[in-house]
């Protein structure tokens, strides 16, 4: 049996898990990343399933990765690029198809050909989002405060937080009508919001995906506006709500963020799933392998959800009784699936015509809000949306990485998926079955699509669980709401990357401030490491 | 609205009037302007400045957003969208005004054709539609936009009068300021108005699309004897600065555009207090308005006597003369050198204790000089904002 001793063992190499990683090596510390695949990235990965294609097989595009962690992780150096969107569109049922381009007068006049109202509202809508972004900003980068804590830390925590609602707009605050508007957005369905805007049915279901992407919430569900705004929060070079493709796929950040770990002495151990923390006296010590190996180390850190964390690799009585309830409870429903495809061809869409910028971005087949309701009451039924929305993109277009030349590769996201079905479980023949029903709702967009289907990944939330370790394969380790928000997330009383054991900490997405390829979590938890150890470091970040 | 199909490689409108401006435009320097291309300058700022000084020059303002208001509330519609007071206003007469939201904070400003007492038209620089459909609810009007389907012209300058005199156009020298009629020119039915933005006489002409480059063709007829030039944006700007006319997301954020509430202003910042009637019945914004004016402005936009001929365009404004201990009191939104005035004028935000006429403040200005900025401090006085008025803009019956 192998023994090692590190300052700071971190169990999960996902981008989280690296982010902390980084910033603990950074200080000095000797840090390992102990990882069960022979590879790292979690839900950020770029992997090679079908020969020629690379896959950005789970998260699919880039926007949240705060830029101050790109800047002091050297991410550039370390070989990561993002390449920003052209456009997006929904294809119609009659022909037609609504776009959004960079171009912002041609975007108005594509939403003009709907509603001329809607295509003004449009930039109503932008700047109430863009008001609400700027509070929720400086937000992403705090520790949580504790409203029932009296201790100093937590009471500037509390003034800090409310400094953004009642300050002027100097600190990034804006004032004390946008309270009102605040406690809406994060409370409201996001139909109900994107009512008060538009007229036109096309315009908001095309904008509502935003709003229920990873959520086992529908578009009527109160509290998916939040999850609207979560996905807006993100910015491509300072444009603030812009998406991006990771050149090379998803994987390139965590390949970067690995690169950039080693760079400062760190050490990744692959291939080494952890079947146990070590705990004695309330406090952790170390981590036990699959193959007996043991890891010692003064800090242990998990990139794990908080469920996967808790109920699989601590034993339970190791744990308050409270806490132990509450991370059961802890909402993290299975409600997306996936399919990668690779495309002999482009295809060729019915509505969108060849080299339109709307056809390189995201990508649209839900008509109206009612549809998209009626694709999440089938998930409540156990069973997969008979008219799934599907956000679907083709990266290959815009990043010459992912395919063999003239071939593309297709990203399909689809809401929703349940993770259990109602008329038993899932089973090989019925994944297969749900696969070639998406592919065929896509296909009626199409003059070409079903035939030229290379290869085809199919993934429903029991694969994204059993090889990311997502439980239920939930894509943002626990639902966006705001019960399991902010000082709530993961669990009231622990909003602070710490647990109930000492020297036990969380870094991953069931943190503060939640899923997304951002960052945020993975150095939020770094800071309060430091701050335990006395250590400082200075970065953008921290 | 234009049926052309949309194609992302060509993402701007052309107005009626571009098979001639891009005729004219030598310099193929484009504007967007509420997604149409329009020309910033044609072959030289400085002379179709000049034109529009000296003989008269012609703006293609077709993008300017245009709303039909119709039916039988239209003017109590106006009445409680605007600030000012209408309930006056005559058939082809002309208001001007503008409209603040529920905090009193300025919107746009635009001028306000009343065709008949149940039929308005408003044009405006902003796109407005949501914000008039939210204000007429329960009022019997609808709202329609025609941008689209007006195509029009500035035609100004002091030889704009004489020259449609010369094109016939019957009796257009007793056309009233801030009024207009319906005319013919060269075979055309048009409508022309006694409107614009140049601070002089001028006219503004408004047709249907098909007639344009009809209408266009015959402000150019006596070129030979009084020579008329194509003007672009830039030289538009520069007129509207010496006039003293404000633009909304230049001079200051329009209250439906603005991300920062703080960067919102009242009409009493803005100088525009003479355009809210605050004893007319319930408007929009009357309450917040009330309160504004008792208070007065914390900051209010004002013109620059500015040191010196260098523009001081973005420049922060400073309480003293010495730098070092100067603390910041303003900024300037719009500068130039004024060629017919002969002076270095500029608008601006000066704070509270410095908007009385004649105060003195000190503008930093960055002058570009072969590579390198030369940093001025320069002494501006505060003065009206209207820098250059001349009579001829009022006079009745017009220059002909």
């Amino acid at each position: 049996m192998n023994k090692s001793k590190y300052d700071v063992a971190i169990i999960g190499g996902g981008h989280n898990g690296l982010t902390t990683a980084c910033y603990l090596a950074k200080a000095g510390l000797k840090v390992v990343v102990v990882e069960k695949h022979d590879y790292v990235g979690g839900a950020a990965v770029s992997r090679e399933l079908h020969p020629g294609w690379t896959y950005s097989n789970c998260s699919y595009v880039c926007s949240l990765l705060r830029p101050e962690i790109f800047r002091d992780l050297e991410l550039s150096k370390h070989g990561l690029q993002i390449i920003p969107y052209e456009g997006s569109a929904s294809m119609l049922n009659d022909g037609r198809f609504y776009a959004h381009y960079q171009d912002h007068d041609l975007t108005y006049r594509s939403i003009a050909q709907f509603s001329k109202k809607d295509a003004e509202a449009y930039d109503r809508f932008g700047k109430d989002v863009m008001r609400q972004c700027k509070i929720i900003k400086p937000l992403l980068k705090m520790t949580p405060p504790d409203p029932t804590s009296f201790s100093p830390k937590d009471i500037m925590g509390l003034f800090e937080f409310a400094k953004y609602f009642a300050a002027k707009d100097e600190l990034g605050g804006l004032g004390e009508k946008e309270i009102y508007d605040t406690i809406r957005f994060w409370t409201m369905s996001v139909r109900d919001y994107l009512e008060e805007y538009f007229e036109s049915e096309i315009v908001k279901v095309h904008l509502a995906g935003s709003a229920i992407i990873g959520t086992a919430l529908g578009p009527y569900s109160p509290g998916s506006a939040y999850v609207l705004l979560h996905h807006y929060m993100g910015e491509v070079d300072g444009t603030v709500g812009a998406w991006g493709y990771a050149r090379g796929g998803m994987g390139s950040i965590t390949k970067a963020m690995a690169s950039s770990f080693k760079s400062k002495n760190g050490e990744i151990k692959s291939g080494s799933p952890v079947t146990k923390i070590l705990i004695k006296n309330n406090k952790s010590y170390g981590l036990v392998l699959e193959n007996g190996d043991e890891i010692y180390a003064d800090k242990i850190v998990s990139n794990l959800d908080v469920k996967r964390t808790f109920l699989k690799v601590v034993e339970e009585k190791e744990l308050p009784n409270d806490f132990y309830k509450a991370v059961k409870n802890f909402k993290i429903r299975g409600s997306s699936g996936k399919l990668n495809i690779a495309l002999d061809d482009l295809p060729i869409w019915k509505s969108i015509p060849e080299g339109d910028p709307a056809g390189t971005g995201d990508l649209h087949i839900t008509q109206n809000i009612e549809e998209m309701e009626g694709a999440y009451d089938d998930w409540k039924d156990g069973k997969w949306s008979q008219f799934p929305y599907v956000d679907m993109c083709i990266p290959s277009i815009n990043d010459p990485t992912m395919a063999p030349q003239g071939k593309h590769y297709m990203s399909v996201f689809i809401q929703y998926v349940p993770y259990n079905l109602a008329d038993g479980g899932w089973t090989e023949e019925k994944r297969l079955e749900f696969g070639k029903h998406v592919m065929g709702r896509i296909g009626n967009y199409s003059t070409n699509f079903n035939d030229i289907i290379n290869h085809a990944e199919i993934r429903t939330p029991k694969e994204l669980e059993a090889e990311v370790g997502l439980t239920e394969g939930n894509i943002f380790q626990g639902e966006l709401t705001m019960d399991q928000l902010m000082f709530n997330r993961p669990v009231p009383g622990y909003a602070q990357y710490k647990t109930p054991i000492k020297n036990l900490y969380m870094c991953g997405s069931s943190t503060h401030p939640g899923g997304g390829v951002m960052g945020a979590p993975g150095a939020n938890a770094a800071r309060e490491i430091l701050k335990d150890l006395n250590k400082k470091i200075s970065t953008h970040y921290i | 609205m234009n049926k052309e199909k949309i194609s992302y490689k060509k993402p701007l409108l052309e107005t009626p009037f571009h098979k001639r401006t891009s005729e004219h435009c030598y310099a193929n320097d484009w504007y967007r302007w509420a997604g149409y291309k329009v020309a910033k300058e044609y072959s030289s700022t400085e002379l179709e400045y000049t034109s529009m000084r000296n003989t008269a020059g012609v703006i293609d303002i077709t993008p300017m957003h245009k709303y039909e208001i119709k039916g039988k509330d239209a003017k109590k519609f106006i009445n409680k969208l605007i600030t000012k007071n209408i309930t006056n206003i005559q058939s082809n007469q002309v208001a001007y005004g503008i409209w603040c939201n529920e905090d009193g904070m300025v919107i746009d400003d635009g001028t306000i054709f009343c065709l008949n007492e149940n039929h308005y038209r408003i044009f405006c620089a902003e796109r407005n539609l949501n914000w008039f459909c939210d204000t007429a609810t329960g009022f019997n009007v609808t709202i329609e936009d025609i941008s689209s389907s007006i195509a029009a012209l500035a035609f100004q300058g002091p030889l704009s009068c004489k020259i449609l005199n010369l094109l016939k156009v019957e009796n257009i020298e007793n056309l009233k300021p801030f009024h207009f009629d319906n005319y013919k020119l060269e075979n055309q039915n048009v409508t022309i108005s006694r409107t614009g933005f140049s601070g002089d006489l001028g006219y503004e002409i408004w047709c249907d699309p098909s007639q344009a480059i009809d209408v266009w063709d015959s402000l150019f007829k006596f070129n030979r004897d009084y020579k008329v030039l194509a003007a672009g944006m830039n030289s538009l700007e520069m007129v509207r600065i010496e006039a003293g006319f404000i633009q909304p997301n230049a001079d200051f954020m329009s209250a439906e555009q603005a991300l920062r509430p703080n960067r919102m202003r009242n009409p009493y910042e803005l100088g525009l207090g003479w355009l809210v009637n605050l004893d007319k019945e319930y408007f929009t914004g009357k309450q917040a308005l009330i309160r504004h004016k008792e208070k007065g402005p914390e900051k209010k936009l004002v013109g620059l006597d500015v040191e010196g001929d260098k523009p001081a365009v973005g420049s922060v404004l400073y309480d003293n003369s010495k730098k070092n201990i100067a603390k910041e009191i303003g900024i300037v939104t719009a500068a130039m050198w004024s060629p017919v005035l002969k002076s270095n004028i500029a608008i601006g935000f000066v704070n509270k204790e410095y908007y009385k006429l004649g105060s003195n403040v000190y503008a930093e200005i960055y002058h570009p000089e072969e590579l390198d900025y030369r940093k001025i401090w320069a002494e501006c006085k505060v003065v009206k904002k209207q820098f250059f008025n001349n009579p001829r803009r009022n006079a009745i019956p017009a220059f002909i």
